[in-house]
């Protein structure tokens, strides 16, 4: 296949969420030649995040997306070029790194893995098929269309409790399963789920199994951990909020992974490859936020102008 | 940009078109669909003679949301003849688009 990007980059960022965005800005503005590659479009989980409240300078009437489209245009002005295409393949091997893609490969001196990470999945049989028939990994995409139904969530965390928030305007009753008997969420949104007439926490419960008619979801069969007792409850949507599986098969073995799949990387992002530094979600940390994202990212890039320095 | 098209075009333009059709039932309030935007209209120039790229709002057009089952945004549905041929769900790269097809 023809190469559509011959030339050799000194940094090839591979994601561009905030924290791959804010590695090619300052990338960029170090004055490598930086290529920012992205497979679907600038933003990552933020563009699909409706407001955010907890980056600092922002408040709630910034929409997620539109922070993304002004970090990109912060990036392509000092200069980082953006490539939109998927990479499926790497090597790490040699001084000059290769990452294989759909449209033909770059080259680059450096890289920084900024791939991040997508909803997980609770693993249940009939979750593929039931997607987009009932089953959600998205609140705000898919909320509006269960207008005054019973609904319920997976999950204990923010995801899970700004969900519940998010549908209780729109939805009839939203009842929240729970693994455990407290809530992971930040102490703010207890109260405020508290305060919510339609949303009902239920305590140590595990959803076990997807009920379906027609290709719809219709129920959800739920088991008490502590009573083992077992309830067919009728939702016409489950949302799945249970944290996220990062977005490294492509890396195919060819950097060291944590049992959860995420890059070990320290904090100014050096992996067990030299040369190859991972920011933002897909990085092994404990808070994965846009704020600690984009503190990924500026570090890798000043790993890599150091790196690059010693070449 | 993707022409948007409205419930009464839909007969016309989808279903009785002479060539294969990606319809994007997507929200203007939805990040994923945002996301995909540029993504659709890429493959709407790659596809362009082979193929037709159409929009459907589902808050301007709820009856063809409702009668394709479309609970979640960004849906893509290829119709050919009529009929639906590939569906896929969520913002996902220009190579799976365009797998669609195949």
């Amino acid at each position: 296949m023809a190469n559509e990007y011959a030339d050799l980059y000194d940094v090839a960022i591979i994601g561009a969420g905030p924290a791959g965005l804010t590695a090619a800005m300052y990338c960029a503005r170090a004055g490598l030649d930086t290529a920012l590659i992205e497979s679907i479009s600038p933003g990552g989980q933020l563009a699909q995040t409706e407001h955010l409240e907890n980056y600092p300078g922002f408040n709630q009437s910034t929409s997620g997306y539109e922070l993304s489209v002004i970090m990109h245009e912060q990036a392509e002005s000092f200069g980082a070029k953006t490539i939109y295409d998927e990479v499926t393949a790497v090597s790490f091997d040699e001084p000059v790194k290769v990452l294989t893609m759909a449209y033909g490969v770059v080259k680059a001196r450096a890289v920084i893995v900024a791939t991040g990470a997508r909803p997980a999945k609770l693993g249940l049989k009939g979750e593929d098929d039931l997607k987009g028939a009932g089953v959600s990994y998205c609140a705000t995409c898919d909320g509006n269309f269960f207008k005054d139904k019973d609904v319920c969530i997976v999950g204990g965390g923010d995801t899970a409790a700004a969900d519940a928030i998010y549908l209780s305007r729109i939805c009839r009753s939203i009842r929240i399963f729970v693994r455990r008997d407290v809530l992971r969420a930040t102490a703010i949104y207890h109260e405020k789920l508290d305060a919510l007439p339609n949303v009902q926490i239920v305590w140590n419960t595990v959803v076990e199994e997807l009920i379906s008619e027609d290709g719809q979801l219709s129920a959800v069969k739920v088991r008490n951990k502590q009573t083992d007792e077992v309830q067919t409850v009728a939702v016409s949507a489950l949302f799945v909020a249970i944290g996220t599986t990062p977005n490294t098969e492509f890396l195919d073995g060819k950097l060291e992974l944590d049992q959860t799949g995420h890059v070990v990387a320290d904090e100014m992002g050096k992996t067990s490859c030299v040369g190859v530094f991972a920011a933002g979600d897909v990085r092994t940390k404990v808070l994965r936020q846009v704020s600690t994202g984009v503190g990924d990212g500026a570090n890798a890039a000043d790993a890599v102008a150091e790196y690059l320095l010693d070449q | 940009m993707s022409e948007v098209i409205s419930s009464q075009d839909f007969q016309s333009k989808v279903l009785e078109a002479d060539k294969p059709v990606l319809v994007d039932f997507f929200a203007t309030w939805c990040g994923p669909c945002k996301r995909l935007a540029p993504i659709l209209d890429e493959v709407a120039q790659e596809k362009a003679g082979q193929a037709y790229v159409y929009k459907v709002d589902i808050d301007q057009s709820p009856d063809l949301a409702a009668s394709y089952r479309v609970n979640s945004v960004p849906t893509l549905i290829l119709f050919d003849k009529g009929a639906i041929k590939n569906k896929t769900l969520g913002a996902v790269p220009k190579q799976q688009l365009l797998g669609m097809f195949a």
